[in-house]
């Protein structure tokens, strides 16, 4: 069983949801961001979602372009982010996700990435701009190397596309709660609520939900619906702009997921 | 035995291994609704009849194709002909695919469309087809180029669009195609993104394609009536490359040069410049898997050339192919070639050319002397200069 399934079922075990926490690497450099990693995991966080800084993040809203922008200029790139797994991997084991775009995955080799991310101790790997239909230099590398492939299904996807997304995810099927970009207004209703249930009568796979989650509330409604409940932009926000509260706010995300 | 061509896109958008669909999940939907919209828009006799009837009517079309004489006398070798996309409406060939996608969208029922714009000519010309058919319109624009194309920006508003000034990146052109797409993702149900060039996920290419390869079917007959025959070569300029694509399309089957012209900046050694083939390799960028200016981590490099509309860090996917085919030869010009071909074209014809268009004229300049006069170019001579006569202004120390 993949760390990233065996955080999930022991969730299930203590009658909670997976709270999945995401940091982009780098930002403000790379030993803040492992002594984040930490802090996170003491705080209670399930799985922890690495950001691979790129020049051009078009699935991303301000707060995330803006943390990749101090990654990169702090000179951060896919290769540092796979070795900083490898330095985070030393001294925890929680499961580790690398999120990153295409292009970086793509100039590094995409069978050289799984091999070498998966390697340094990285559990599974989600590429928000590569749907299904395009993933076939990633799904065998990643299979052979047990390397979890997290796919996203969008409120925007027809049922059959949700199906076949759900049955090529591995670890968890990543469900954008919202129509839109990473740190956008969200509302949880009826359609949110509809696509969560149709979408765990597809697979047995756990379904986790994240885009616009910014607060304890959002995430205590949303892990009432989702397996799992994703909080991005809210947690690079707070890490940037009140450092001092952020281990706070993470305990309380914790209590609420 | 003669091989059919095959037509591409293939099935899932690919020139060869170029193109693709390379976008978050939430665009898939509208990609496929666009896809199949297309095709049957395509079929519909009424849509396309209408279509005709306005680039006719509206736009101007057929466009001339003229023989220039006294820059032919002037370079004393090859006849040039131009392919006076300027004088259609707007002032540049990007209307032929606005007004086409603009009406498409209507057929969609989507209530507004919105476009990013680097030179500003795409931006006018979606604006324009959005007033026409009765559509909100928002368009994208780097904050660099608001300042390069000021006039441009206020015809936008005079057509009743909102300009939304780009301030992040490098603030040109891939800056508001970022933003154009995350406005797309966000409001995917409503909205139809007008690209404007051949670029981005498929089917776009396709369809930018097809919209303007009403250029190169009008000159073809245009040349046979004049000349009795086919060009020996064609020349156009590419940043995104659908001027290019418009022109070559119909002439890709038959044997003859065709040359693409890239920004070269202030040349490729400066590293100042937009000449991807010249200075790229193979990536994926803003959903389609083209060549690419890019630094060894994968990240987009910052461009620069003279002309907004040639500033941009990619090229779309099918001059990729016709690339690596060999179909076509890509070079490039300086921005001190374009200027001086700016001027020269203004002094010899009486043509003020779009900056963008400006680098197709400077590889004419350097090829036509070295061919004999028996031979002829077609140069697409995509949009006037109007928009740029400030910006050379300024760059001479001349305030407006």
């Amino acid at each position: 069983m993949s760390r990233i399934a065996a955080a999930f079922r022991k969730c299930r075990e203590k009658n909670r949801k997976a709270f999945i926490a995401y940091l982009m690497a780098g930002d403000p450099n790379l030993q803040e961001t492992k002594r984040r990693v930490l802090l996170l995991a003491n705080a209670g966080a399930d799985i922890i979602e690495l950001g691979v800084p790129f020049s051009d993040p078009l699935a991303d809203g301000p707060t995330i372009q803006r943390a990749a922008e101090r990654a990169l200029s702090a000179g951060v790139a896919l290769k540092d982010v796979i070795n900083l797994v490898k330095e985070i991997r030393a001294e925890t084991s929680i499961p580790l996700v690398l999120m990153t775009y295409e292009n970086p995955v793509y100039k590094y080799g995409e069978e050289k990435f799984v091999k070498d991310a998966s390697a340094a101790g990285a559990d599974g790997v989600i590429i928000p701009d590569l749907p299904p239909e395009e993933t076939a230099g990633i799904i065998k590398p990643a299979r052979a190397a047990k390397l979890d492939t997290i796919f996203l299904v969008a409120p925007t996807s027809t049922s059959n596309r949700a199906a076949k997304i759900a049955a090529a995810s591995r670890g968890f099927v990543y469900y954008v709660s919202l129509v839109g970009i990473t740190g956008s207004k969200l509302e949880i209703g009826e359609e949110l609520r509809d696509h969560i249930s149709y979408l765990k009568t597809c697979t047995a796979t756990p379904v986790a939900a994240g885009f616009g989650v910014s607060s304890p509330q959002d995430a205590k409604q949303m892990a009432q619906i989702a397996d799992g409940v994703i909080v991005g932009s809210a947690i690079v926000k707070i890490f940037n702009e009140q450092p001092d509260k952020a281990e706070d706010f993470i305990k309380q995300l914790r209590e609420a997921i | 035995m003669e091989v059919p061509a095959i037509k591409l896109p293939d099935k899932k958008g690919y020139f060869g291994r170029f193109g693709g669909r390379f976008v978050p999940e939430t665009l898939m939907a509208a990609l496929n609704e666009l896809e199949q919209a297309y095709a049957e828009a395509s079929r519909d006799r009424e849509f396309t009849k209408n279509f005709q009837h306005l680039l006719q009517t509206y736009v101007g079309r057929p466009t001339a194709l003229y023989f220039a004489s006294q820059l032919t006398k002037h370079l004393g070798g090859a006849k040039i002909y131009l392919k006076r996309e300027d004088l259609a409406h707007t002032g540049a060939h990007k209307i032929n695919n606005a007004l086409g996608q603009a009406l498409l969208a209507k057929r969609m029922g989507k209530e507004r469309v919105i476009a990013e714009t680097g030179a500003g000519q795409h931006g006018v010309a979606t604006a324009t087809g959005a007033a026409l058919v009765g559509l909100k319109c928002e368009v994208y624009m780097g904050s660099e180029d608001v300042k390069r194309q000021a006039l441009n920006v206020f015809r936008m508003r005079l057509l009743g669009a909102k300009v939304v000034e780009v301030s992040l990146g490098s603030k040109t052109l891939k800056d508001a195609i970022n933003e154009a797409l995350r406005d797309w993702t966000t409001n995917v149900r409503s909205t139809h993104y007008v690209m404007g060039t051949v670029f981005g996920p498929h089917p776009f290419p396709m369809i930018v394609r097809d919209f303007q390869s009403v250029i190169g079917a009008e000159a073809k007959k245009q040349i046979l009536k004049a000349e009795g025959r086919l060009p020996d070569y064609l020349i156009a300029c590419v940043g995104g490359g659908s001027n290019a694509m418009g022109l070559f399309n119909e002439f890709l089957d038959d044997n003859i040069n065709i040359i693409g012209v890239e920004a070269g900046g202030s040349g490729i050694a400066s590293g100042r410049h937009a000449a991807r083939f010249a200075g790229g390799s193979i990536g994926v960028f803003q959903g389609t898997k083209s060549y690419l200016l890019q630094d060894d981590n994968g990240n987009v490099l910052g461009t620069h050339s003279v002309s907004a509309g040639l500033d941009y860090a990619s090229v779309g996917p099918e001059h990729a192919f016709l690339k690596e085919s060999e179909r076509v030869r890509y070079t490039y010009a300086t921005d001190d070639e374009a200027l001086a071909a700016f001027d020269l074209l203004a002094a010899k014809e009486g043509i003020i050319p779009a900056l963008e268009s400006s680098h197709a004229v400077a590889e004419v300049i350097k090829l036509a002397p070295t061919l004999p006069k028996d031979k002829i170019i077609i140069v697409n001579l995509s949009g006037r200069g109007d928009k740029d006569v400030q910006h050379v202004a300024r760059l001479r120390g001349e305030e407006l």
